[in-house]
């Protein structure tokens, strides 16, 4: 397959630490619009994979393509996020001393300089957006709220809708229902269907009830390659899959 | 249209703090010097230079707030922005002095005399011109913040690296301003000046006017602070103080942000300096002791970080406590000093603003629980600050 016409393109990519190959020779294309569910083990190399992808590491070897064009393993943090890439972490990560409108009006994609950010004024646009975000993410009652009393699965909204107020292109969300309820986790699936409507997606989840939820296209992940790629049904009946979940 | 524009950039509590600096600008020299020494209200020149040297260091503090309780930089070297600006203004009224020092050159300094050079350093040209040595004060801090925060925020160094290089290099500076070859006077230091703009430093009405200065421009430091705090830049810097790889991947150049309040605060710093020498007289290379940066921290951590105004308390506070101490019981000063920040940092991780907050916010929650409606955790800013962790 040729980079020039996907999402995010994979080749090769490698990398090491302290002679740990935390990722081995792995190989991954997200098309434009698709949503995709990576699974895997510990220690499997999820994470990592989101840190290269996001430029927070930088590959030993490999190609790492975004758009089919822009080599990402050239670019910063902050670069990689201007190009459309968001990230959600596994652990809530959410300004705390904010509120939550405050939260979402840093997320909000526009100028990143300090002195645009000295004078910055809200715009009616960017009020709006604001709005609508906090209605996606069922939190327009609490926007006076501190981020820090909000509940576990309301700070993991709140994120992805910091995602949304970024518009990337492509969100990598790691581990979105980790300690949610049932309830929640079914909300949360509902959310990011809704989001995958109009970008891309890559989730990185345990809960195989929820990756059944999302219904896409299953990636799994061993020691830091692909070890099965499919729907969940014929990635969860592979023989290496089953083994590497039960152990040897 | 002006008061609007003003009070859309600072809160009702920093508004009050600036019109009482204002308001003491211009009482404390009145008082000073129109009223009759025997008058209750009559405050005497001595204190008016000891309150003002306590404002300098509250402009310090301020300063010092702007990077440690807002960006989580906590800086144990701000005393050196604080000295080079003070060093700036020395070298200004050391060639005011002219030919009336002890040797009588019209140009070199005493100690350049004594050390028997022929000529004035290239780098004191300029400094007879105050002007010239105003644009340093802040210039000389500056550039020397934005070239060390540019290394060290570009290579991602924080926490406590970032407090011990910042305390390092206050210490390296002190021991090149001890040599006489730096040509700022070794460890005597400039001082012994006569006049500034041309009044004479000693005398009663420069120094009121002094210290209307120093009030002045400290309440300039809280509306600047207060400007950048309530933009968004301000709080894209709290953003990076409580989650800075946050900031990072939403698109930010967290460590651009960094530098430029960073530099900003070194500016202040510098304005403190150069405020100060003239009310107290001298500047040697002690002003440059890691001690006195890290005192500068206790003030801020007793008034309470990440509020503005809490520093200017906590610097007044604390040095009336030093002035009074240090004359009655000098043996017990550093362990009251020590004790008081191991019970601040114990109980009052907010400080005295905090738990004036606290208290409030308890106050608000009886009312509101009287009503017998759930109170809304609609909190006042900045009261619900994370603890304070060292190593963030």
């Amino acid at each position: 397959m040729k980079a020039q016409d996907t999402l995010l393109y994979l080749d090769g990519v490698s990398v090491s630490f302290d002679g740990f190959r935390a990722i081995n020779n792995l190989s991954l294309v997200l098309q434009t619009g698709e949503m995709r569910a990576i699974i895997g083990p510990n220690g499997a190399g999820k994470t990592t994979m989101m840190d290269i992808i996001t430029g927070k590491t930088k590959p030993d070897a490999g190609d790492v393509y975004f758009n089919g064009e822009v080599d990402l393993t050239r670019h910063d943090e902050a670069e990689i996020a201007l190009l459309g890439i968001g990230r959600k972490f596994q652990k809530p990560t959410v300004f705390e001393s904010h509120t939550v409108e405050d939260n979402l009006v840093l997320a909000l994609s526009g100028p990143r300089s300090a002195f645009s950010a000295l004078f910055h004024k809200q715009s009616a646009n960017e009020a709006e957006r604001i709005e609508d975000i906090l209605y996606t993410i069922r939190l327009n009652g609490k926007r006076d709220w501190l981020a820090a009393n909000l509940s576990h699965g309301q700070k993991q909204w709140l994120e992805i809708g910091m995602l949304l107020a970024q518009d990337p292109k492509l969100l990598l969300v790691d581990e979105p229902v980790a300690g949610m309820t049932d309830a929640e986790t079914a909300e949360t699936a509902k959310l990011l269907r809704e989001i995958a409507k109009t970008r891309s997606v890559l989730v990185v989840e345990h809960d195989m009830h929820f990756v059944r939820e999302l219904d896409v296209k299953v990636t799994c992940l061993h020691e830091g390659s692909v070890l099965a790629e499919g729907s969940l049904d014929f990635v969860s009946n592979d023989q290496r899959v089953i083994e590497v979940y039960l152990g040897r | 249209m002006i008061t609007q524009w003003f009070f859309t950039h600072v809160d009702r509590r920093g508004g009050i703090v600036i019109a009482l600096l204002v308001a003491i600008a211009f009482l404390v020299p009145l008082s000073n010097l129109l009223l009759p020494e025997t008058s209750p209200l009559h405050i005497p020149t001595y204190l008016v230079s000891l309150i003002g040297k306590y404002l300098t260091y509250a402009l310090l503090a301020v300063a010092l707030d702007l990077v440690w309780g807002f960006c989580g930089i906590l800086s144990l070297g701000h005393g050196a922005f604080f000295a080079l600006g003070g060093y700036a203004m020395g070298m200004y009224l050391m060639r005011q002095i002219g030919p009336r020092g002890v040797y009588a050159d019209p140009v070199l300094p005493d100690f350049m005399i004594f050390l028997n050079w022929k000529e004035l350093p290239w780098f004191w040209y300029g400094f007879d011109n105050f002007w010239f040595a105003a644009l340093m004060v802040v210039l000389v801090p500056g550039a020397l913040a934005f070239g060390f925060g540019w290394l060290a925020f570009r290579s991602r160094v924080t926490g406590v690296y970032l407090s011990i290089i910042t305390q390092a290099l206050t210490y390296a500076l002190l021991l090149a301003f001890f040599r006489n070859d730096m040509g700022f006077g070794g460890n005597n230091g400039l001082t012994d000046f006569k006049d500034i703009l041309g009044f004479n430093i000693q005398a009663g009405t420069t120094r009121s006017m002094l210290f209307a200065a120093t009030a002045l421009f400290l309440a300039l430091a809280v509306f600047v602070s207060s400007f950048i705090i309530r933009s968004k830049l301000g709080k894209v810097l709290v953003g990076v103080r409580d989650a800075e790889s946050r900031m990072r991947f939403l698109g930010y150049r967290v460590d651009r942000y960094k530098l430029f309040v960073w530099t900003i605060s070194a500016m202040m710093a510098g304005i403190a300096g150069a405020l100060y020498v003239p009310q107290v007289g001298i500047i040697n290379p002690s002003e440059f002791e890691p001690a006195n940066s890290i005192e500068a921290v206790i003030w801020v951590a007793v008034g309470g970080r990440g509020t503005i105004i809490g520093p200017i308390i906590g610097a007044v506070l604390v040095n009336f406590g030093k002035t009074y101490f240090t004359a009655a019981f000098p043996e017990i000063w550093l362990f009251a000093l020590g004790a008081l920040f191991i019970i601040v940092t114990l109980f009052l991780p907010k400080g005295i603003l905090g738990l004036y907050g606290s208290w409030r916010t308890k106050l608000a929650d009886r009312a509101a629980r009287k009503k017998d409606s759930a109170p809304p955790p609609v909190a006042a800013e900045n009261v619900h600050l994370p603890e304070p962790q060292a190593a963030e």
